[in-house]
């Protein structure tokens, strides 16, 4: 890896400064993305900016409406969180199943979101859900926070501070998992909302999506067989050497029915 | 940058550089060689060590984001009069191990897991060794030695 800068903030209020003067600065949260990415050099930022000296960026908080979790939160503590179980046992599930455990001890949900990886876990949670991204400077509805492949609306020296889960009345994530990497060949979130139902997937295509054909089919009615001639499109879905667009596509549909029955 | 933490019950203070990794700085930097670099990706799990009670993968660490952090590596595990920690014991009795390669990131795993899940199914125990690989593929084995291990643990509390 190529050498760099540390820099350890202690105040939110450094941190905007001390990434917007360095040129190829880059935050450092659980770093299971990052410091792999820079071993491999497919990164190289000049100085990294350790957020763990920031503790108002761990935490999970609830009002029985929305559970707030703190960006620098690890999956580990939001999948053993009595409140997350409770409220968004989905949520919990599904951040128990990231990676293996001691990629759960280190990786946040700030750094996951952020990243954006096309096949990561939490984006479907935040999409699902319609959750709201908390930053230093804004407050970024989960719908306009993911952009494209690896790219969110972050702007330069923004960083993810929480994320705003509204409570579902029942949420279930799905995925089929590349049992290599454990990443979500596709993941699918479902979650019943004040809004409707919302179907979230991740690992399909370059970057999470909303399956909004799926959404209205079940705003309709809520079940498995409305979805049973349903044939989800394969146009601009993934295709590597872990499976074609067409494998994905199917992979959608099936994962939606399975998350379904969970539901009813 | 001069780091200081506590090492296997021992204060510690370390020269570093910013990219130095944990694995190679309690490898090379402090003697501790029981730390294994396997893949070095962070997938096999062979460089596992706690950081303040849980397990991590010392590969993809940093070692100069540890000022303050407790850190315990496999030779931390057995008592100063050398008696193994219960789940070592177990590795031994249960012949958890092969060519032993992967053993101490097992072993920390699974203290770490056995900590959270006192009393595992055999199927809780595989899926907590999920991180680390046995490439001679002695998981039967491995997994009758976390569920003894966890139990030994118990007894001892």
């Amino acid at each position: 890896m190529q050498s760099f800068e540390y820099l350890r903030p202690t105040t939110l209020t450094e941190v905007g400064g001390m990434l917007g003067k360095m040129g190829e600065a880059r935050p450092l949260a659980g770093g299971m993305t990052l410091i792999p990415a820079m071993k491999l050099r497919l990164a190289a930022p000049t100085a990294l900016v350790d957020l763990s000296g920031l503790p108002e960026l761990a935490g999970i908080k609830s009002d029985g409406k929305t559970v707030t979790i703190g960006a620098m939160t690890k999956h580990a503590d939001v999948a053993a969180s009595a409140d997350v179980r409770k409220l968004i046992p989905a949520l919990a599930a599904l951040a128990g199943g990231i990676g293996d455990a001691q990629v759960r001890n280190r990786g946040t949900l700030g750094g996951s979101i952020a990243n954006n990886d096309p096949s990561a876990c939490y984006p479907a949670a935040v999409l699902g859900l319609g959750a709201t991204v908390v930053t230093n400077r804004r407050r970024i509805a989960a719908d306009s926070f993911f952009t494209g492949m690896f790219e969110t609306a972050l702007a330069p020296g923004e960083i993810v501070t929480a994320v705003a889960f509204p409570v579902p009345s029942a949420a279930a994530y799905e995925k089929f998992r590349s049992p290599a990497s454990r990443y979500a060949l596709v993941g699918v979130f479902v979650a019943k909302t004040t809004s409707g139902v919302r179907v979230a997937v991740t690992g399909a295509a370059p970057c999470v999506f909303r399956a909004s054909a799926i959404e209205a089919i079940l705003n309709e009615k809520f079940s498995a067989e409305t979805l049973a001639s349903l044939r989800f499109p394969a146009d601009g879905l993934n295709s590597d050497l872990h499976g074609d667009a067409q494998y994905r596509a199917q992979l959608v549909g099936v994962l939606v029915k399975r998350a379904i029955a969970k539901l009813i | 940058m001069l780091i200081h933490f506590t090492l296997n019950a021992k204060p510690v203070a370390v020269d570093v550089a910013p990219h130095d990794l944990l694995a190679d700085v309690v490898r090379e930097k402090l003697g501790l060689t029981g730390t294994h670099v396997g893949c070095d990706t962070s997938q096999c799990g062979a460089c596992v060590v706690h950081i303040d009670g849980r397990s991590v993968k010392s590969c993809s660490t940093l070692a100069v984001t540890l000022e303050g952090a407790n850190v315990t590596t496999i030779e931390g595990l057995a008592s100063p009069s050398g008696q193994l920690h219960p789940m070592q014991q177990a590795f031994h009795e249960q012949h958890g191990l092969q060519c032993g390669f992967c053993t101490p990131g097992m072993v920390m795993s699974a203290v770490d897991f056995a900590t959270r899940n006192p009393n595992p199914t055999a199927a809780e125990a595989a899926a907590g060794i999920e991180g680390n690989f046995c490439r001679c593929t002695g998981y039967q084995n491995i997994v009758k030695s976390v569920i003894a291990g966890a139990a030994a643990m118990r007894a001892a509390k």
